[in-house]
Formats: C-alpha cells, sequence, structure tokens
C-alpha cells in the first residue's frame, strides 16, 4: 500500500526509500526548522497557540476539536508536572492513517509533540501506541534515540532553558484505549477503563497531572504550521476546516490506502483517486469516518466533500478520516453484525449500558441475520440503542449505536426483508 | 456555597458536592449501586442517572458536581427513563434465582428493580453464567452470575483494605470479579465487602443458606474483642446468633466492622460452650446444678482462706467481661477480703501502679486521633490489634496525616509512612524518649524526665518534627508497648511528649473492657473510681508467687497471661481453681477443679467502655445456651452465699447504677498521666521474645470460632528473625528450628525477616502450637532443630 | 523465574516513567515475560506484579483486559486474522477460511503438532493492507491471499 500525498504530511517523503523515516531524511526535508525557529526566535507559548487557532487545526482524533483551543486550557504557567500525551492506538475499524505517520515520517510527530511540550509548560510526553503495530512502536523508539542523540529532546534542548523528555508506550489490544482517558489508564499500568469527566484531563489526566492529549495526525501537522504560519495551513483547506487531512480508504476500491488531500475535496474525487470501484462494481454504501460514523447510501456520499461540516451536514461524522466503501454485493445485516461483533468485544465492560447493551445488540442482529429474527426486533434494536447512547461514562456506546441506527435506518428493508423471509434479500459477498 | 434546585426545592450546598449529596442533604432518594459514600466515585452502574436542565442527556448524580443554578430532576420523565432502562439492562443477565438467594429480602437490586423495572423481559437471548470463586473461608463468592460489576468490592479492597485483593478480570460481558486466581481474600476487614455488595453475589461463607434474612430479628450490641467497641448488629432466630453486621456509627466503627467482630459468633453456638456446671471429683469430670457447684465455690474459698488466709486467693479477670461483672467482681473480692485482683493479665511491667490515678484511655476521642495532622504508634501490631483503627489511620494518611511509627517490626501497614523507628521490645523507651528529646529541643522546653543517656538520631528527630509541626497530632501505645518491659517508661515519655507538644496522649485499649475494668477498680492498688485500696498483688505477682486458690473470670491462663507457662504451672499448684467460663476450655479442664457456665455478651445484659472512655450498654441478643448464668447474677448469688454486704441488686440497672451513678460516664476518672517512673535500659543478653497475640488468639471467643480459624492469620506461627539471627543459629529460611524458654520447647519453621530488629526472635503466643511457652518479651532460646 | 535479560528489559521500560510510577510498566513487564515465556501463567503474572509492587489481582486484571497476552499456552506461533468489516472486504474471511482449512483447524485453536494457533482478530489499524495477518503478536503480514499465506507459511518452521 501507497501513501498518496498532497498535503503536508508525506511532503517529500519517498515512502520507498526505507530510510525515509530517518532523522537525517527528515531534517533533509527541513525537519526540525519548527522547533529551531521557535526555540532561537523565542517564540512564546501563546504565539504558538495563536499560530494553531489561526491554522484552524482540528483534532484529527475523531472528535475534530479546535486543537488551539484545547492546548489553551493547560495551566502552562503554573508549576508542577504536565503531560503532552500523542494517541497512536489507532484502532477505529478502517482507520489506518497513523501508522503510516510512524513508518514513514515519525519525527514530524516527534517534533510536534516538542513543540506541544514548549507550548504548555510540560516537560514530559508520552505516545501511546497501538499493540498491534508494534514494528512500529519499535520504529518509534528508534526516532526517539535519533531525536535524543541530535539533541531535541533531554535537558536544555538546542541551548535554551526548555527541556522535555519523550517516551513511547504501547498497547496490546483494546480498542477503547483509543479513548483519550482510557488510554490514560492504560498509560498508568491499569484496564483501559475511560473516566468519568469532569475533571477533564487538562486539569486531571496522566497521574493526576494536566495533561494534553492529541492524535498522532494533529501532532504531526504541527511543525508544518509553525513553519509556514497558520494561515497557509488554513488556506489549504476550507474555512473552519484547515489544512490537509489524511483518508483512510479501504473496502471495494481499487486502491486502498491513505490519500492526504485538502478538507473539502469532493468524494467522487477521493473515490477516483483510489481508483475506483474494484471490478466495476456499483458503490452501495461508505462509512466516512471510521466504523462509530453512521453509514451513508453511495447517492448521499457522492453528494459530499471531504471535511467535518459536510460530512455531518449528511448525517455522519467525519471521524478519524477512515472512509470504508462497499459496493452492491454485501449485505447490510452481514456488515451490520460484524461491526456489532466489534462492539461487543471491545466494551470495557463498566457502564451497564455499555457492558450489557453491545452484547443485546450484537445477539439480536445476529439472530436476525440467521433467519431468527422477530417482527419486534428493529424496534427492540432502535430502543435498546436508545438506552444506551448518552448514558454511559465514554462514547463507545454511542459508537456501538450509531451503525445500528444507519444501517437499519438507511437500509431498513435488507432488516425487514431478512426477518420476514428468512433469507437475506442480497447475496452477500465479502469481495 | 452554590444555590441549586432538585424537584423544585431550593438548596444550597458546599462546592464541590456532588448532585447525590445534594440530594442526600434533602432527603430525596436517587437509586444508586456503585456509589458508596465511603468509597471512590466510579460511575459506572448508571443507575442514578437524573435530568438536568440545560445538560443534553441524562447525568449521573453521584459523580456530576453541582454547578450554581443547577436544577435537578430527579422523578423526571427523562430521568425515571433512564433509570428503567439501566434497571433493564442490569437484569438482563441476572438469574432468577431470588427464592433461593441469601440476599433475598435484603436486596438493593431487588428493591430497586420493583420501583423500577419492567414487568416481563424482553430479553430473549440465553442469561450468562458465571462461575464461582474461592475467597477464603469467609466471603463467598460462589454465585457470581448476581454479580453487577459495580466493582465496589474491588474499591474496598483498594481504597479501605488497603491492598487490592478483589479484581474485576476481563472485559465488556465476559468481566468478573475475582482474586488472583489461587489466593484468598486475606484482609483482616474482608467481610465488608459483603455489605457493601449490593446484590447476593458476595455473602457471608458461614451465614449462607442458614436462615432467610426476614426471619431473623435485628438486636444492637458492642463488639467484644478490642476497645474500639464497634456497635453491632446480632441477627438471631430461635435464640440463636446467626449472623453479626456493623450498626452504623460514625464516631467509632463508621460503617464498618473487623472480620474478628463479624465471625467470631460462630464459636457462641459451638459444642466447646460449657452448658452446665461441672465439678472435678477424683480427676473426673461430673456435671452438676448451680446450687452444688456455687456451694462448693463457696466451700472452696472459705476453706482456702481459714486454713491460708485471704491474701492466698488470687482473682484474674479477662477484661472482655462486663462493667457490670468486674464492678461485681472486685466488689465481691474486697468484701471477701482478697485484695488481689488484677484484669491486665498480659501486662508484663507495673512500675507504674503507684504513681496513677486514673483509667489509661486513648486520650482523646476515635474522630480526634483519626482527624490529626500526625500520628506516633509505639508499640503496635496495628492490623492484628485494632483492625478498623488501622484502617482508619491510612484513610487519615491519605488525607494527608502524617503516620509514624516506633515499634518492633516493620510490617506492611499498606500505607505511607513518614519515619519510623524499628527496635527490640525493652529498646521501645529509648526510642521513645529520643523522640522526647527532640521534641523538647525544637520547643525549647525540658522534660521532668532525665534524658542525659539519650542520644536522638535522624529518624526519632524526624517523628519529633512531624509531632511539633502538625496542628493536632496524638501518640498512642499499642499493645505490644502495654505488655513489654517497659510500659510504665513509655507512660512517663509519652506523657511528657503531650505536655511538651500539645499531643493526645494515650493507650489503644486492647480489649473490649480494658477502660472499664480499670473504672470500676478489677486492679490490685486502686478500687471503684480510683478509690484508695489495701494493695494486693498484680497479675504477674499472682503467677510469680502462686497463689493457693485461683478464681479465673473469662480467663484462660495459658492464652490469656503474659507467661502462660508460669500461668499454668501456678494453676496446677493450686489446692482450688474456679473458673468462670463461657467454654470448656482443655486448659481449664486439666488444672480447674469448678467450671461454671457464665454468659458471652450476646446472653447478658451489661456494658463496655470503649479506649475514648464510651460507656456503651447493650442487652442479651438470646437466651443464655443451656445452664448458663449471666455473670452479674452468679456474683450476686455468690456474695450472697459468702454472706456478704451490698448484693441486693435486682437488675443489671440497679449493678450499674452503683458505678454509674456517681461519676456520670466516668470520663472525669480517665487519666494517662504517672508519676515517680524513671527511665531505665534494662539489660538484655541473647535473643528476646517478640510474642504477639495473634488477631484470632485474642480471647476465648475468637479461639473457638471455625471460620476465623481457617483464616491463613490463624495458622500456626512461624519464627521469624532477622537473617543475621538466622545465620547465627546456623539456620535457613525455611529450615525447622528449636525454640525454647524455660521448660519448654516447640519445634517451629523460621522465616527470614530483614525488617525485623537484631535480638529479637518473633514467635506469636496463645495459639495452640505455642502456648506452652514463656514470657511474651522474655529471653528465648533458637537453636538447630 | 524471568531471565536476566527480560528483566534488564522490563528495567528499561521502568525507567520511562517517574519513579514513583513503576507501576506504568506493567503493560510492557507483561508483553515482555510472555516473549520469553511463550505465554502468561499464574506464577509468571505475580512475578512480575511483586517485581513491579503492585497487587498481583491489578497485574491479573491487566493481563486479561488486553487482547494480546495469552493465559493460555498456545503454539509456537500465533496467527491472529482480522476479520473485522473492512479487512472483510478485501478477503479477510476468505484468509482467514483458507488458514483454517489448511491447518485443520478453527479459531481459538492450536494445532496438533503445537506449531499453530489460529485466532480471530480486531482491527489492527492497517486495513489498507488487508488481508491482514499478525504473526506472534508482532509481526504483522499484509495482503495475505491464499498465495502469500502458502509462503509465509513455508517460510515458519
Ligand atoms: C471509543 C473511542 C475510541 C477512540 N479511538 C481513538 C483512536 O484510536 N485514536 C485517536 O486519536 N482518538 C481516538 N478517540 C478520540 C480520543 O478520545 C480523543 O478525542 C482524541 O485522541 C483527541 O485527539 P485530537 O483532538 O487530536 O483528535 C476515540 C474515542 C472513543 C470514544
Ligand atoms: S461506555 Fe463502554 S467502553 Fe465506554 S466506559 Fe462505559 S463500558 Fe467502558
Ligand atoms: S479492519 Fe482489518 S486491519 Fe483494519
Amino acid at each position: 500500500m501507497a501513501v498518496f500525498a498532497n498535503g503536508i504530511l508525506f511532503e517529500g517523503v519517498d515512502t520507498s526509500d526505507p530510510n525515509c523515516w530517518k532523522i537525517e531524511a527528515y531534517q533533509a526535508r527541513g525537519g526540525y526548522q519548527a522547533l529551531k525557529k521557535i526555540l532561537t526566535e523565542g517564540i512564546s507559548q501563546d504565539d504558538v497557540i495563536a499560530e494553531l487557532k489561526t491554522s484552524s487545526l482540528r483534532g484529527r482524533g475523531g472528535a475534530g476539536f479546535p486543537t488551539g483551543l484545547k492546548w489553551s486550557f493547560m495551566p502552562r504557567s503554573f508549576p508542577g508536572d504536565k503531560y503532552v500525551v500523542c494517541n497512536t492506538d489507532e484502532g477505529e475499524p478502517g482507520t489506518f492513517k497513523d501508522r503510516d505517520i510512524l513508518r514513514f515520517n515519525p519525527h514530524a510527530l516527534i517534533e510536534g509533540m516538542i513543540i506541544a511540550g514548549y507550548a504548555m509548560g510540560a516537560a514530559r510526553g508520552y505516545n501511546y501506541i497501538h499493540g498491534e503495530i508494534f514494528a512500529e512502536y519499535e520504529r518509534f523508539e528508534e526516532a526517539l534515540d535519533e531525536a535524543r542523540r541530535a539533541g531535541f529532546l533531554g535537558q536544555n534542548i538546542l541551548g535554551s532553558t526548555f527541556s522535555y523528555e519523550l517516551f513511547a508506550h504501547h498497547g496490546y489490544g483494546a480498542y477503547i484505549c483509543g479513548e483519550e482517558t482510557a488510554l490514560l489508564e492504560s498509560l498508568e499500568g491499569k484496564k483501559g477503563q475511560p473516566r468519568f469527566k469532569p475533571p477533564f484531563p487538562a486539569s486531571f489526566g496522566l497521574y493526576g497531572k494536566p495533561t494534553t492529549i492529541n492524535n498522532t495526525e494533529t501532532f504531526a501537522s504541527v511543525p508544518y504550521i509553525i513553519t509556514q504560519g497558520g494561515q497557509k495551513f488554513l488556506e489549504l483547506g476550507k474555512p473552519n476546516n484547515g489544512g490537509t487531512k489524511l483518508f483512510s480508504v479501504s473496502g471495494h476500491v481499487n486502491r486502498p490506502g491513505n490519500y492526504e488531500i485538502p478538507l473539502g475535496t469532493p468524494f467522487a474525487e477521493l473515490l477516483e483517486m483510489a481508483g475506483g470501484m474494484r471490478g466495476g462494481k456499483k458503490l452501495k454504501a461508505v462509512i466516512p469516518g471510521g466504523s462509530s460514523a453512521p453509514v451513508l447510501p453511495g447517492d448521499i456520499m457522492m453528494q459530499c466533500t471531504m471535511d467535518y461540516d459536510s460530512i455531518a451536514k449528511a448525517g455522519s461524522m467525519l471521524g478519524s478520516g477512515a472512509v470504508i466503501v462497499m459496493n452492491e454485493d454485501v449485505c447490510m445485516v452481514r456488515a451490520l453484525e460484524r461491526l456489532a461483533y466489534f462492539y461487543h468485544e471491545e466494551s470495557c465492560g463498566q457502564c451497564t449500558p455499555c457492558r450489557e447493551g453491545t452484547g443485546w445488540l450484537y445477539r439480536v442482529i445476529h439472530r436476525i441475520l440467521n433467519g431468527e429474527g422477530r417482527p419486534e426486533d428493529l424496534e427492540l434494536l432502535d430502543s435498546v440503542g436508545n438506552n444506551m447512547a448518552g448514558r454511559t461514562i465514554c462514547a463507545l456506546a454511542d459508537a456501538a449505536v450509531f451503525p445500528v441506527r444507519s444501517f437499519t435506518k438507511h437500509f431498513r428493508h435488507e432488516f425487514e426483508h431478512l426477518i420476514e423471509h428468512k433469507t437475506p434479500l442480497v447475496n452477500h459477498k465479502w469481495c | 456555597m452554590l444555590e441549586i434546585e432538585i424537584d423544585g426545592k431550593k438548596l444550597t450546598v458546599p462546592q464541590g458536592s456532588t448532585i447525590m449529596d445534594a440530594a442526600h442533604s434533602v432527603g430525596t432518594y436517587i437509586p444508586h449501586f456503585c456509589y458508596h459514600k465511603k468509597l471512590s466515585i466510579a460511575a459506572n452502574c448508571r443507575m442514578c442517572l437524573v435530568e438536568v436542565e440545560k445538560a443534553p442527556k441524562p447525568l449521573p448524580a453521584c459523580a456530576t458536581p453541582v454547578t450554581d443554578g443547577m436544577r435537578v430532576h430527579t422523578h423526571s420523565d427523562l430521568a425515571v427513563k433512564a433509570q428503567q432502562g439501566v434497571m433493564e439492562f442490569l437484569l438482563i443477565n441476572h438469574p432468577l434465582d431470588c427464592p433461593i438467594c441469601d440476599q433475598g429480602g435484603e436486596c438493593q437490586l431487588q428493591d430497586i428493580a420493583v420501583g423500577y423495572g419492567g414487568g416481563s423481559s424482553r430479553y430473549q437471548e440465553e442469561k450468562r453464567s458465571v462461575p464461582g470463586k474461592d475467597m477464603g473461608p469467609l466471603v463467598s463468592a460462589e454465585e457470581m452470575s448476581r454479580c453487577i460489576h459495580c466493582t465496589r468490592c474491588v474499591r474496598f479492597t483498594e481504597e479501605i483494605g488497603g491492598f487490592q485483593e478483589i479484581g474485576m478480570a476481563n472485559r465488556g460481558e465476559f468481566s468478573e470479579i475475582l482474586p488472583f486466581l489461587g489466593k484468598t481474600v486475606d484482609s483482616e476487614i474482608s467481610g465488608n465487602v459483603i455489605d457493601l455488595c449490593p446484590v447476593g453475589a458476595l455473602t457471608s461463607k458461614p451465614f449462607r443458606y442458614s436462615a432467610r434474612s426476614w426471619e431473623l430479628s435485628r438486636r444492637k450490641s458492642v463488639a467484644p474483642h478490642d476497645g474500639l467497641g464497634s456497635n453491632l448488629i446480632v441477627q438471631v432466630y430461635n435464640h440463636k446468633v446467626m449472623r453479626v453486621l456493623p450498626l452504623e456509627n460514625e464516631a467509632i466503627n463508621e460503617c464498618w466492622l473487623s472480620d474478628r467482630d463479624r465471625f467470631s459468633y460462630e464459636a457462641l453456638n459451638s459444642d466447646a460452650r460449657l452448658t452446665r456446671p461441672m465439678i472435678k471429683h477424683d480427676g473426673k469430670w461430673h456435671e452438676t446444678d448451680w446450687q452444688t457447684a456455687l456451694d462448693y465455690v463457696v466451700k472452696g474459698l472459705t476453706g482456702v482462706s481459714a486454713q491460708h488466709g485471704k491474701d492466698a486467693i488470687g482473682v484474674l479477670a479477662g477484661a472482655g467481661a462486663t462493667t457490670e461483672e468486674l464492678y461485681l467482681l472486685q466488689k465481691l473480692a474486697r468484701a471477701f477480703g482478697v485484695n488481689n485482683i488484677d484484669h491486665r493479665l498480659r501486662q508484663r511491667d507495673f512500675a507504674a501502679d503507684e504513681g496513677q490515678t486514673g483509667a489509661l484511655w486513648l486520650g482523646s476521642t476515635i474522630a480526634e486521633m483519626a482527624s490529626a495532622n500526625a500520628v506516633l504508634v509505639v508499640g503496635s501490631t496495628q492490623r492484628h490489634e485494632q483492625p478498623l483503627l488501622a484502617a482508619r489511620l491510612r484513610q487519615a494518611v491519605k488525607k494527608g496525616a502524617e503516620l509514624n511509627l516506633i515499634h518492633v517490626a516493620d510490617d506492611e501497614l499498606l500505607t505511607r509512612v513518614n519515619a519510623k523507628l524499628i527496635v527490640a521490645p525493652q529498646a521501645l523507651a529509648d526510642g521513645l524518649a529520643q523522640v522526647l528529646k527532640a521534641v523538647a529541643e525544637l520547643k525549647g522546653a525540658s522534660a521532668n524526665l532525665d534524658l542525659s543517656g539519650v542520644t536522638v538520631y535522624d529518624e526519632a528527630r524526624r517523628i519529633a518534627e512531624s509531632l511539633v509541626r502538625a496542628e493536632t497530632a496524638s501518640v498512642v501505645l499499642g499493645s505490644v508497648a502495654q505488655h513489654s518491659p517497659v510500659f510504665s517508661q513509655l507512660l512517663a515519655i509519652g506523657g511528657e511528649i503531650a505536655r511538651l507538644s500539645g499531643a493526645h496522649f494515650g493507650v489503644f485499649s486492647e480489649a473490649a473492657n480494658s477502660v472499664g475494668a480499670q473504672f470500676v477498680g478489677a486492679l490490685p492498688r486502686r478500687g471503684f473510681a480510683g478509690a484508695a485500696v489495701t494493695a494486693g498483688l498484680n497479675a504477674a505477682e499472682m503467677i510469680a508467687a502462686p497463689r493457693k486458690a485461683y478464681v479465673l473470670w473469662g480467663v484462660e491462663p495459658e492464652a490469656d497471661c503474659h507467661d502462660g507457662q508460669a500461668a499454668v504451672a501456678a494453676m496446677k499448684a493450686a489446692e482450688t481453681v474456679i473458673a468462670f467460663t463461657a467454654f470448656k476450655g482443655d486448659g481449664l479442664l486439666d488444672y480447674a477443679d469448678v467450671l461454671l457456665p457464665t454468659a458471652p455478651f450476646t446472653e447478658t445484659a451489661g456494658s463496655f467502655v470503649n479506649m475514648e472512655g464510651k460507656l456503651q450498654t447493650f442487652n442479651g441478643v438470646v437466651r443464655p445456651l443451656g445452664e448458663t448464668r449471666p455473670g452479674w447474677k452468679v456474683l450476686r448469688v455468690l456474695g450472697n452465699l459468702l454472706s456478704l454486704q451490698g448484693f441486693e441488686q435486682n437488675t443489671v440497672e440497679d449493678v450499674r447504677a452503683e458505678f454509674v451513678g456517681p461519676f456520670g460516664d466516668g470520663a472525669a476518672k480517665l487519666s494517662n498521666a504517672v508519676s515517680g517512673v524513671a527511665l531505665d535500659k534494662p539489660a538484655v543478653t541473647g535473643l528476646v521474645r517478640v510474642g504477639e497475640v495473634p488477631m484470632y488468639h485474642v480471647d476465648a471467643i475468637v479461639r473457638r470460632a471455625p471460620s476465623l480459624q481457617a483464616t491463613v492469620h490463624a495458622k500456626a506461627p512461624v519464627a521469624s528473625a532477622n537473617p543475621a539471627v538466622l545465620a547465627a543459629a546456623g539456620l535457613a529460611d525455611g529450615e525447622l528450628a528449636v525454640v525454647r524458654q524455660g521448660a519448654c520447647e516447640v519445634r517451629v519453621p523460621v522465616k527470614a525477616d530483614a525488617g525485623l530488629p537484631e535480638g529479637v526472635l518473633r514467635l506469636a503466643a496463645a495459639h495452640p502450637a505455642t502456648v506452652g511457652l514463656g514470657g511474651l518479651f522474655d529471653p528465648i532460646e533458637l537453636k538447630r532443630g | 523465574m524471568l531471565s536476566a535479560e527480560s528483566l534488564a528489559k522490563i528495567d528499561r521500560e521502568v525507567a520511562k516513567y517517574p519513579a514513583d510510577q513503576k507501576r506504568s510498566a506493567t503493560m510492557s513487564a507483561l508483553r515482555i515475560a510472555q516473549q520469553e515465556k511463550g505465554w502468561l501463567a499464574t506464577e509468571t503474572i505475580e512475578f512480575v506484579a511483586n517485581y513491579l509492587g503492585i497487587p498481583p489481582v491489578a497485574a491479573y486484571e491487566v493481563a486479561t483486559f488486553y487482547n494480546m497476552y495469552d493465559l493460555k499456552p498456545v503454539g509456537k506461533h500465533k496467527l491472529t486474522v482480522c476479520t473485522n468489516l473492512p479487512c472483510a472486504l478485501s478477503g479477510g474471511y476468505d484468509a482467514a477460511d483458507y488458514l483454517k482449512q489448511k491447518l485443520g483447524i478453527d479459531f481459538g485453536e492450536t494445532s496438533a503438532d503445537g506449531r499453530f494457533t489460529l485466532v480471530e482478530g480486531e482491527c489492527m489499524g492497517a486495513c489498507g493492507d488487508a488481508p491482514v495477518m499478525l504473526l506472534n503478536n508482532h509481526s504483522m503480514c499484509s495482503f495475505m491471499t491464499r498465495e502469500a499465506i502458502d509462503k509465509k507459511l513455508a517460510e515458519l518452521e
């Protein structure tokens, strides 16, 4: 798989070069200039944050929260331990962009996290990396060593008064650790069970200290914003949707992969870039933002542009930018069953509605798929979902409900058909 | 203060309150499972969802902080729907075994389900079944399918117990509550998880299936095994104690109970009970009636006194007896002319007796001690002696208190310790004197003790700084200190530290009625309320110079005396031993001549005075077993039979009026002041024993409680020593060794413990395996076995 | 219980965290222990817990919460195949079925010769390379067509 770069994250990166991730290559591409600029020109914390606000960079992890605003919540001039944490726990089905950042351009992330540490007055950072991409974890550790040796990490970086340490921590197989407070618990060596908020991480985060958590792609975008200016970044995208973004395209396309394109690019163009529909089949449905985002029928999707606002208007979410493309051969009951199984598997188990509800949803959908559905089942799914969504500590329960709601809304006839006739409407083929 | 509205009621609450706190303050009930006022907030059960105006979704009352102007609806459509939804989720996988569930009738799930559950289940899939777990002899975790994953038990072990022994393994629907595989739950306060469990997942193993909760009557009582005075609910059925639960008393036991107080009741129903008076003839025991037995006692006492004089009689009383009993016992002894009476059976050093005026006590209320900014605990194996106080001190540390220690062993207290001195028992006084000297220096004052021979080391200075810096501080002596050969010096030094630093100073009372016993004068040198009396012999003297006759009141000398070996020898040498007891102990059967079944605390009315000087009365909760009689009645009759004056009381209240009436609650007679004690370092050569009494061997009742005896804490003790000590004896960790005191040798495995000072061998007393040995803190020999 | 080499690795992990936060190294310590022992026996978990000074049951909670720890012995090669939706759309189930048939085992089973254990996985964050298979937890195998599977299995002893 390749990366199709038309943006800032992989600018100048030759992914076919096995050494493209190394510090020399990064510096040859102008890497660590942002950090140098900040430290040598003495750019203030406030100015760094102001630049981010100008850029309109929004969190790339799923929720799309404005990054500059988030950083401004940190009590940055307040003494005491503070932490910067990066979320590379990429486990949202369909998302595989952060892995490529670690593979091909890890120093952009490291530089971004150092700048974050500087801007928020933190002396330590951790990158939490999805356990399944262990090779990337090991590579990231090597990159950290390179950065240490080059003096970008450690005491008095580049002769300034700023000192900063950065470490990698790996997950070991739990989707929920992508949720930021579960991630913190996991980083503390515990089960990844999300914390109730408030208090929010900005006041009570890692080890109870003020902490800011951002997605890998979010941090990796920071050096560009510092060197090129927030305004330029903003202009790459569209207002309120600044910059370019990585989209992980998977499913029934000819060229699955990561596509870095300006926010606001029409979906049709993205599909085209990905080589169009595999085998010339008809586009049936797209999940535009990772498995937790509501599914949209193909025709609605073809009207959308790829940015937070357009997708939200269409009734879904841009989420993590994972675009899952399905063709006409997919039985939507079967597809939903697989997703429901996933959420049932991955619920952390602390909240009653999620622990009990994810299993209930899965079992009912499974039954329908097996031709044992009952007329009242669709209403039951809806009602169980309503009792879950918004009633739990974290958004996993909501994430489990969104697919159920959207699949049964847009493709209701397939469910009804299965319940009534005990056989699927679509003769399902995975691929 | 914040102004809010709950269900239309306006109220003001302090900043930082949650909606749950606010609701409680106006008596509004919000259903909940995971929330518990003494535990951290988990917000996981989601039962407490309420509607908050302007919030887009229902919020958990237990975790949501109140903000100014908030308007909360606990019974609105949205709130009730949310609560019903959660209830449905809780029930879909819950077994329908309420009719056979132990929790039936006291199940929060059942109660709330009645209010919030739907009629029939919409869940048509198969219910989950979760295998049972083994948590040890006290807590049953057989029915884990009933668990609703509230994690109260997990949080209890971690937060109150101090060490996480229960966890929730796996995740999602597969989550299971369990102890670490192959391990039991060993906390000394583990039984509280039974009360905390809102459903019937964790239940009492001894109680299981023995009765239905609604058949039981609930009676109040007071815990009998330590000086805290925990309040109890004793549940009885058909004149049998079926279960013991805590009665909440924030000032004393909060809502908790130690396992010792919770499970000891089993002994009360055991075969070991003495149910009829017994007399020994020609070496054989015969059951008899009370009249005959009491005549025998009268004959025995008058016979010995006629032949050898009154001084030949010694009275040893257990401090677990009621105040009424102890009052009448000393009154009877003195009226009869016997001055040898004592209850301080494990005490070794009585040098302070002369200069002491009141009953030794905690020196403050329990709550005051627990809220002190600094505490110094001297000579206490806290978790064994005072399980709930140890837990309370852990909470104090969490809230910022500094805990300091001077002790004979460096045990795990499961909490942060600010500074500690670990020394041999005879050096406890020097350790405390170092602190005194440092306090005096810090305060620029001088102590009324000669401290010239005392060198202050760093750790002692840190303790002193902690005490001096603290706004409120407490210095307390534990059982080890009280049994040690330097107890009187510790009293003197502690008093001086208190005087100079402003700290409270006192003792952790060992037994349920240690304070009451002193107050009513079960003492050789002071009578009721400190009255001057003809001095008699103290407990140690009565053993060291054996008497011709002994009266034992709730005492088993081999386990309850400082030197069990000497005590048994004295009993055996006596002409007659008269034992008032609830149990047929093997020792008593061996050397006593008459056994009189007197009632344990559940079968008599009486009172205990706890370590803070609070007199708590209780009534019998069941009818005395067999021919058992309440002790106070027995003593009254005996007084009459001996033709003594002042034994005309008709009721227990009449007895009580004699000691409570004139002195109010007795607080005036509480005092830890001593005078006339000089500092003196005992010279010791060779090994000294550290002989603590294990938690489940402190008195006759716990020693016979089967489930407690099945715990790890009741296992045969090992002899532990510093590795250097073992090396010197040529012993390796785990090897079997021979330990000798006086005429007795026992073979025990040794254990290396680098936390012990050199020169000591730690070997618990009062256990059947070590009961023949000598003094608790006396020299001891260790050899290869 | 664990080799000096593993302990040294654990020590390096511990050093990443503040001195009073050794517990943070639990996940990597368990991972290192599993790498040495092949799976996590109760004694191994207890050893790790004691080494880090945390309650054994807390380490057990961690070991059972995360999918990649094996609490039962596994074959010499553990193959985890992703069948989540994105992978399924590009052959995840085909790869799984082919492996099942070729090894003669179902998900959750170990081949009779003890060489292979097959596990159904959830999204590994590599959906663009679908079908993907994780070999022994740490090595990602991409584009696992039948031919690629044949080739991979042939490489493994
Ligand atoms: C169930 C769940 C899973 C999540 N998984 C991820 C993830 O894998 N990666 C990620 O960056 N954010 C994930 N998030 C979002 C994070 O909680 C958090 O919002 C994000 O890391 C913040 O970074 P950003 O502001 O840069 O997006 C997840 C959230 C939830 C509720
Ligand atoms: S919603 Fe689910 S995953 Fe999130 S905290 Fe609650 S139980 Fe855990
Ligand atoms: S769905 Fe298989 S790796 Fe993402």
